[in-house]
């Protein structure tokens, strides 16, 4: 790549660099549909899936943020975000399991108590 | 073509649109699917576009991270507990509450446009284009300039492939290498750098995730009773 080449911060690219708002518009879709996974779905395993969909969005937000302002911060934080995502989703489907395990049955419908 | 056109599509922006097409067709696509383990395998996709976004905007070692433990771990994860708990059907329980997709989809639409205004109205209107010398890329960041491209040590200079070769703290905010690998350790192990000790708390949290998800999963005996 051109390292003198240009850059954009807003929506219009310029000299055939990809700017800033539209990695911003991206996330957001991503995150959008996420969400509306999360809120629709019954399985509670696709619903695990969408919020990581989810993190993944604000992951790219960070990331994009990062690289156009030169601070190495957005990249330190989709590392953790990573992390907590992979200690969500082991703890998560350890919950799944031991739900299965007593009522042969995870439909988050029919879960309305966390206890026995 | 044009040369507007050669300007607009260059490689760069032609890989953008692909792959960030790409990233929004599987995520819908899998929040569509009614079948939880082929949704596994569209955010699968949807993670692969995602890193090819990191590989554009040159996080090249969180990229490969992306696939490793994304693509690789996690959600391996998530196909070993599909096929555990037997639900690669699809869902055929009857949905006690038929209102609330349309409510869920309505809202998500909300959302979708709350944030496309917010971004539009933050991200400046006419293009603020920045020059990517070394200088302007460190002066217009707020981070401490040590000192421009042509103050670099020979020794520490990047190589013919652009791959820094050894410690320069310049290097670590230039937007093209601050996130090789050699750039993202070096961040986050700086004790200058408030990154040090959010890492190692992290640490602390994978043990308990993962003490805590062996405590949970454990199959208990029959004569035992763990709730007083």
């Amino acid at each position: 790549m051109n390292p003198t080449a240009p850059e954009s911060f807003g929506l219009i690219p310029v000299a055939g660099t990809v700017p800033l708002g539209w990695y911003l518009i991206l996330s957001a879709l991503l995150f959008v549909t996420g969400a509306v996974g999360v809120l629709i779905k019954r399985n509670p395993i696709v619903i695990f899936m969408c919020v990581e969909l989810m993190l993944n969005a604000s992951n790219l937000a960070f990331i994009a943020f990062g690289r156009y302002l030169g601070n190495p911060g957005g990249m330190m934080f989709s590392v953790f975000v990573m992390a907590v995502a992979a200690a969500e989703v082991a703890v998560g489907l350890g919950i799944l399991i031991s739900i299965f395990r007593s009522r042969e049955n995870i439909n988050v419908d029919e879960i309305n108590m966390m206890h026995g | 073509m044009p040369p507007v056109l050669v300007a607009f599509f260059s490689a760069q922006v032609l890989l953008f649109l692909i792959f960030g097409l790409g990233a929004l067709a599987t995520a819908i696509t899998m929040v569509l699917n009614p079948n939880p383990v082929r949704s596994a395998l569209f955010l699968v996709l949807n993670l692969f576009c995602v890193a090819v976004l990191y590989l554009l905007l040159n996080a090249y070692f969180l990229a490969a991270v992306q696939i490793i433990v994304y693509a690789g771990a996690i959600m391996v994860l998530f196909l070993f507990v599909i096929m555990l708990l037997n639900l690669g059907a699809p869902d055929r329980a009857v949905d006690r509450l038929q209102w609330q997709q349309p409510v869920a989809v309505g809202a998500g639409l909300i959302l979708a446009a709350m944030l496309a205004v917010t971004i539009t109205a933050s991200v400046p209107a006419v293009p603020v284009v920045r020059a990517r010398t070394p200088q302007m890329a460190m002066a217009g960041v707020g981070t401490v300039a040590q000192g421009g491209g042509a103050a670099r040590p020979a020794a520490t200079a990047p190589g013919a492939s652009g791959i820094p070769t050894g410690a320069d703290p310049s290097l670590m905010t230039d937007p093209d290498t601050m996130g090789t690998t050699i750039n993202v350790g070096r961040t986050l192990y700086d004790p200058v750098q408030p990154y040090l000790f959010p890492f190692e708390v992290t640490s602390v949290l994978l043990l308990i995730a993962v003490i805590g998800s062996v405590v949970l999963a454990k199959r208990r005996n029959p004569g035992e009773e763990m709730n007083p």
